[in-house]
């Protein structure tokens, strides 16, 4: 494609000055369904997933699946594996991993835990302090990956060992410790732990309409300054789906409890980082560390400042999952589910966060956590038991991660994907 | 190259500030252990004008452009940017004086757009703090139509685009930073045909817009095109430099490997009548 358009610009030297002359302006109308794929609606393979897994549980389950208060419970049961692997993402982006983030997380519920129960300091405090600890440890990881460039493979894996023994430590060999600090509980824990209706339907419509509204702003704002816009029926639709998703969940929480506080506090954070991401320098230089950290440096970007940052937020997000999951639970655990830090980082990878750095959305995480959490809670109500839960979610992520690899393969080897 | 005789020519009262060379190093040197890379090197580069610096492997080539970039700080000698004696000792340093590099592997990020790329470490922001797109997205095009480059869009992916067009969009990620002096390392390297032919008229452009633009090539035929200088480096040393209007690819290739030796000390000596010829002018 990139040579027709070459030949084009240097048989027609009459376009010159033109004001669209840098353009090709049937470009984006003639991109190819599988171009699309690859760019803007590269989420479309898995949610197609998803559907397919809801639609075939619903069915096996008499409708069981899809019944308000097995929704509710499923989000609910998902959110600290979301709230971890949007830390999983963004050190995915830079090209890194981090396979200490649970470890770190339950590292954190064990000192709030210990804070709040044995030391009776208020929850306020206790919390500070264990997202401060774990926003520390993240930040010695990065110093190891960043400053003494070892391989943030080995630096996690060494640090999630560490934290293994250090909360064993620090509980004195007790295996659970049972929370009974009544703020702590109230963020999940509880019956009351959800937003009363007004809010649960305004926060939603809220943030719908301000970024329906941004879309159009942009449109206007952009056609002012003469630069190439989509066309507005691309904005209409995209309006229409992204209301529509909104809508059907707000339905579907209210006609149960409502919209959870942890829900609440998941998408909290996912918004905030999209906004981070795509609409802030530190997002951009973040994409440029992932993409070519060499051109990151030379463009003056302090790469390592970066590094170490990330590292610090995974942790310290992984510290908030854990928190959310201790309330849930009502105790806090010695023993880290091993499959926990796995599943976060599945969680990133199905929602489509290339594992080479520098491609993908925050937004993934829904996606993703929605499909591992979808996987064992269907199997759990067609009681299937932990093996073959595991067995067929191990399948899933690497049918997930084969089908993303195949279709950009095909894509990079295709003309038209160039 | 026509163009630029006339141009001076025909502005005679400008001709004193022309003249002033925009970059000018002498006598420079640098060594890497007992390896002498360069010694006095003496080498200008004026406003409008495409100077090709030339040699063999091992030339110094690459060392005197780390030199300039400040990659690497030269052991000795001096540099003056536009009369005034500088000191290049870093990157930042080069940048800060207009001195910017188009290095070989071009430090594009694949996975950001156009725009991202050409405003990567510098972006402009809104009052609130949230990037300024469509700001960018202007001022980018403008320096791209300013180069005539042409592209499938100014959101593409910068892994969609042919080798000519990274090259441009590199080349004008150093016009949004205000560079006077362009380097360019090996700009056609890799490239086809037509690629090429795009990044040659490139350069030229970028003469026609004032800039210095420093060229090292291995391609002849590409120097002889572009260029209106042409400084060949031969073990470390400046061996010859030679105006494009009279010399041939022959003698430049003479310079390059040292046979002829004398032939190309001629042709220096040449140059340099000429160049005061037109000083007198």
């Amino acid at each position: 494609m990139s040579e027709i358009i070459e030949t084009e610009a240097t048989s027609t030297p009459a376009i010159k000055g033109a004001v669209s002359a840098v353009e090709d302006p049937g470009y984006w109308q003639r991109r190819s369904f599988g171009q699309l794929l690859r760019s803007d609606l590269g989420f479309l393979p898995v949610l197609l997933t998803l559907v397919v897994i809801v639609i075939f549980f619903t069915i096996a389950s008499n409708g069981l699946f899809l019944s308000p208060e097995n929704f509710s419970n499923l989000i609910v049961q998902s959110v600290p594996l979301g709230i971890g692997a949007v830390g999983i993402v963004i050190v995915l982006l830079i090209g890194e991993i981090d396979l200490s983030s649970a470890s770190a997380g339950v590292l954190c519920t064990v000192i709030m835990g210990i804070l709040t129960e044995r030391a009776h300091w208020p929850a306020a405090p206790a919390i500070t302090f264990a997202l401060l600890s774990g926003l520390i440890l993240g930040a010695i990881n990065g110093f190891f990956v960043a400053i003494l460039r070892i391989p943030s493979f080995i630096v996690t894996l060494a640090a999630s060992i560490f934290y293994n023994g250090l909360l064993l430590f620090l509980l004195f060999g007790q295996t659970t410790q049972i929370i009974s600090d009544p703020f702590v509980l109230s963020i999940a824990g509880t019956a009351t732990s959800y937003l009363t209706d007004f809010w649960g339907i305004l926060l939603p419509l809220a943030a719908v309409a301000l970024y329906v509204g941004s879309l159009f702003f942009n449109y206007a704002s952009r056609r002012r300054a003469g630069l190439r816009t989509v066309s507005l029926t691309r904005l209409v639709i995209q309006s229409i789906f992204v209301v529509v998703v909104v809508v059907g969940s707000i339905v579907l929480f209210q006609s149960y409890y409502g919209v959870p506080y942890s829900t609440a506090i998941l998408f909290g954070i996912i918004i905030v980082f999209w906004l981070l991401l795509t609409r802030t320098r530190w997002g951009r230089h973040l994409y440029a560390v992932g993409g070519n950290a060499e051109a990151a440096r030379r463009a003056g970007i302090n790469v390592a400042t970066i590094r170490i940052v990330i590292f610090a937020l995974c942790s310290m997000l992984g510290g908030v999952g854990g928190i959310v999951l201790t309330s849930h639970l009502g105790s806090v655990s010695s023993a880290i589910p091993p499959e926990y830090q796995l599943n976060i980082i599945a969680a990133a990878v199905i929602g489509g966060v290339s594992l080479f750095g520098g491609r993908g959305s925050v937004w993934a995480v829904l996606l993703g956590m929605l499909i591992v959490q979808c996987l064992q809670n269907g199997l759990a109500l067609l009681h299937q038991t932990t093996d073959i839960q595991n067995m067929i979610e191990g399948l899933v992520l690497l049918f997930a991660v084969t089908a993303d690899a195949l279709i950009r393969r095909a894509q990079t080897r295709s003309r038209s994907g160039r | 190259m026509a163009d630029n005789e006339i141009l001076t020519e025909s502005s005679p009262a400008s001709l004193e500030d022309d003249r002033q060379p925009l970059l000018s190093l002498r006598g420079i040197g640098k060594t890497f252990g007992a390896v002498r890379a360069l010694q006095g090197v003496d080498l200008d580069v004026y406003a409008g004008e495409v100077v090709g610096l030339v040699g063999d492997n091992g030339a110094g080539k690459s060392t005197l452009v780390k030199a300039i970039a400040g990659v690497n700080t030269a052991d000795e000698g001096e540099m003056f940017m536009e009369g005034r004696p500088v000191v290049i000792n870093s990157p930042q340093a080069a940048s800060h004086l207009g001195i910017e590099t188009v290095y070989q592997d071009l430090a594009l990020c694949d996975n950001l757009d156009v725009v991202s790329n050409l405003f990567l470490g510098h972006e402009q922001r809104t009052p609130v703090g949230f990037l300024s797109e469509n700001e960018m997205e202007k001022q980018g095009l403008a320096v791209l139509r300013s180069l005539d480059v042409k592209l499938p869009s100014a959101r593409a992916l910068v892994s969609a685009l042919s080798g000519g067009q990274r090259q441009s969009i590199a080349v004008a990620k150093t016009i949004l930073r205000q560079a006077k002096i362009v380097l360019l390392d090996e700009p056609t390297a890799a490239l086809g045909v037509a690629q090429t032919r795009q990044v040659l008229d490139l350069i030229k452009r970028l003469r026609e817009q004032g800039l210095g633009v420093l060229v090292i090539s291995h391609n002849m035929a590409d120097v002889f095109e572009v260029a209106d200088r042409i400084v060949v480096l031969r073990l470390g040393h400046r061996v010859a430099t030679f105006d494009i209007r009279n010399t041939s690819s022959n003698q430049v290739i003479a310079a390059i490997t040292g046979a002829e030796f004398g032939n190309t000390e001629k042709a220096n000596q040449l140059l340099g009548q000429q160049a005061l010829g037109e000083n007198g002018k």
